[in-house]
């Protein structure tokens, strides 16, 4: 079965608060005991239009978080620059929301005060209290509003996490493994429910996951990251355009030949792995480039 | 950090539940409908560790500060019985221990003279007065040292050093600065209670979860509204217990200094009924500090409960 190059046309219209964020030529590299710096990204040049979603996929350790926390303005590439709307990110970046591997609550406040510290600045007190609880709602922890932090599962904690992101309603929203400490159920409800506000308000997703379904059931575009055999730090290897609009039927034959290429270039033997079990850092086997991917790297 | 930020979600209208919508409301009707009622069974389904008190707990809590007084009172009526037998039967002599009896008799009448509350008062007076200023100044520079880096580098290793000198050294140049005056002994006392709080605080600051700086600070939390919304709520407890730290030292303090230069108070009291042998007095002395220390003590346990409901 072939698959299309074209972008999905059926996206829905772009928020004026959603904004492009563009990476060029950026790289990070980090001090190290033994050498004078380790690269761990290189190279990373890509334009994500305002109200995508663009997955960011790599096996543990290559980088995705780093990439996600420059674009939040929390960290600082060593070179190359990344800018959102056209002007370069600052530190702490305003228009960014970030939803943290870990879930970093405020173990004093209760889940609602949790929440509450993401709206944005200068929300009125009404107009808070219905976002928070509204929030609360759709991660379906209304009735845990009032308990501590400590008093909650992890999974619950996340979702917090994901609640205390999405009341920023921010131009660009960096989500780090945002569904990773949840059982499967709750994945795939909030993963739909992430799609909702998306669709109410089309803001710019960064999504980082290791989860290849997770991310094509999601994104727009995906990129995998990974090493180009022995040259020290991360680029691109791929950059896939999902097809179809969203909700997408998990079952597609189109997706499953999507899925099979990833899970190559993530170096996993795809009848022993799930995809969802965190890889090891690998060179990745890009030598069957087919039209839907762009690939770079061993020919 | 006020009361309202807090949320009651009982005052939020029936029809905004359920009420699918972008997080800040953006009125667009595209917003397809999720399954609230799914949601919330997952939620449960999601089992949460039991809060530690739950609702109702409140006659528990009041039973067990009334254990607390009685179980705490055992041991001094054991100790005051055990006292009085001794005393009777005459195994110790009482130029060695005084009866209970004696030592009621040395408090009234130094009661009866008006010594009594002298003395307590202006120990108290003392200590509160030292532990203000030591513990304020503690305060301000332990918050500069833990909070700013210029701070730390500038102030730390200055303060480190005069911590290292024992704090008793001080007594001979404060008295050849300030004489035998009230000076010298709130100095000495602010001394000693300075350095537990200073200590306690700038560490509890610097180790503040870096995790939670920074994602308060990718919520836009800076300068005061971090130091109030993560720093202060994560140092609150080491703060207090700082501050018992600092007051148990500023009594400390009181008696070495009193022992040393004083003409009233009871530390005066202890070292001049010493030097005349009543003993009586003595223990007495020792039985009213025992009993101030706790007092000022369980006042700063009361706050501490207070500040930490308030701040975290
Ligand atoms: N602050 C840091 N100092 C030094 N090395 C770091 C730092 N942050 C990340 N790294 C290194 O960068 C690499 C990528 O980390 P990360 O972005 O967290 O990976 P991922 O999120 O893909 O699992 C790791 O090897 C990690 O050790
Ligand atoms: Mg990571």
């Amino acid at each position: 079965m072939t698959t299309t190059v074209e972008r999905p046309d059926a996206r829905v219209p772009v928020a004026d608060r959603a904004f492009g964020v563009t990476f060029s030529g950026l790289g990070r590299a980090f001090a190290s005991r033994h050498e004078a710096s380790r690269p761990v990204l290189r190279d990373i040049t890509i334009d994500v239009e305002p109200g995508e979603i663009l997955a960011i996929l790599g096996a543990s350790g290559c980088g995705k978080s780093t990439l996600l926390r420059i674009a939040g303005g929390l960290d600082r590439p060593t070179s190359g620059s990344v800018a959102i709307a056209g002007t370069a990110v600052e530190a702490y970046d305003t228009r960014c929301a970030v939803g943290f591997q870990a879930p970093r609550l405020l173990p004093w406040r209760t889940v609602q005060g949790n929440v509450t510290l993401g709206l944005p600045p200068g929300t009125p007190k009404a107009d808070g209290k219905a976002s928070v609880t509204r929030l609360l709602e759709l991660v379906g922890l209304a009735d845990f509003a009032d308990h501590r932090p400590r008093e909650i599962s992890g999974g619950m904690a996340q979702r917090t996490s994901l609640a205390r992101a999405l009341a920023r309603n921010p131009g660009v929203l960096l989500l780090d493994e945002p569904f990773g400490a949840l059982d499967a159920l709750t994945r795939l409800r909030m993963q739909d429910l992430l799609l909702d506000v998306h669709a109410a308000a089309p803001t710019t997703v960064l999504l980082v996951t290791h989860d290849v379904d997770e991310a094509l059931q999601l994104a727009d575009r995906i990129i995998l990251l990974g090493l180009d055999g022995d040259v020290p730090g991360a680029d691109i290897r791929q950059t896939v355009v999902v097809p179809g609009t969203r909700p997408r039927d998990r079952g597609s034959a189109r997706l499953a030949e999507l899925r099979a290429r990833l899970l190559d270039g993530l170096g996993i033997d795809r009848h022993s792995a799930d995809g969802r079990s965190e890889p090891d850092l690998a060179g990745p086997d890009l030598s069957d480039p087919t039209p839907n991917t762009t690939s770079k790297g061993t020919p | 950090m006020t009361r309202h930020d807090t949320i009651d979600p009982a005052t939020v209208a029936p029809s905004d539940r359920g009420d699918v919508a972008a997080p800040a409301g953006n009125g667009r009707s595209r917003a397809p409908a999720v399954r609230l009622p799914a949601l919330r069974a997952l939620a449960a389904a999601d089992a949460p560790v039991p809060p530690p008190a739950g609702p109702g707990s409140g006659s528990r809590i009041a039973d067990q500060t009334w254990l607390r007084v009685l179980g705490g009172a055992v041991v001094p009526l054991g100790l005051l019985v055990a006292w009085q037998i001794i005393s009777t039967s005459g195994m110790v002599p009482t130029s060695r221990l005084p009866s209970p009896e004696m030592v009621w008799n040395a408090a009234v009448d130094l009661a009866g003279r008006g010594l009594l509350s002298e003395y307590v008062a202006i120990s108290t007076q003392r200590v509160l007065t030292g532990f203000a200023f030591g513990a304020g100044i503690g305060l301000a520079l332990g918050a500069i040292v833990g909070l700013s880096r210029l701070g730390d580098i500038l102030l730390a290793p200055t303060l480190g050093a005069i911590r290292a000198v024992p704090s008793l050294a001080w007594v001979p140049l404060l008295i050849l600065w300030f004489k035998i005056g009230e000076e010298s002994k709130i100095i000495l006392i602010s001394i000693g209670a300075f350095f537990p709080v200073y200590t306690v605080v700038s560490g509890a600051l610097r180790h503040v979860d870096r995790e939670l700086i920074e994602a308060s600070r990718a919520f836009g939390l800076h300068g005061m509204s971090l130091f109030t919304t993560v720093q202060l709520p994560a140092v609150i407890p080491s703060v207090i217990s700082g501050l018992r730290l600092a007051l148990a030292q500023a009594w400390l303090f009181l008696v070495a200094a009193e022992l040393i230069a004083a003409s009233a108070g009871l530390g005066f009291l202890l070292s001049d009924s010493g030097n005349n042998g009543r003993i009586d007095r003595v223990f007495l002395a020792i039985i009213l500090l025992a009993l101030l220390g706790k007092l000022t003590d369980s006042i700063l346990g009361l706050f501490e409960r207070w500040a930490i409901r308030r701040w975290a």
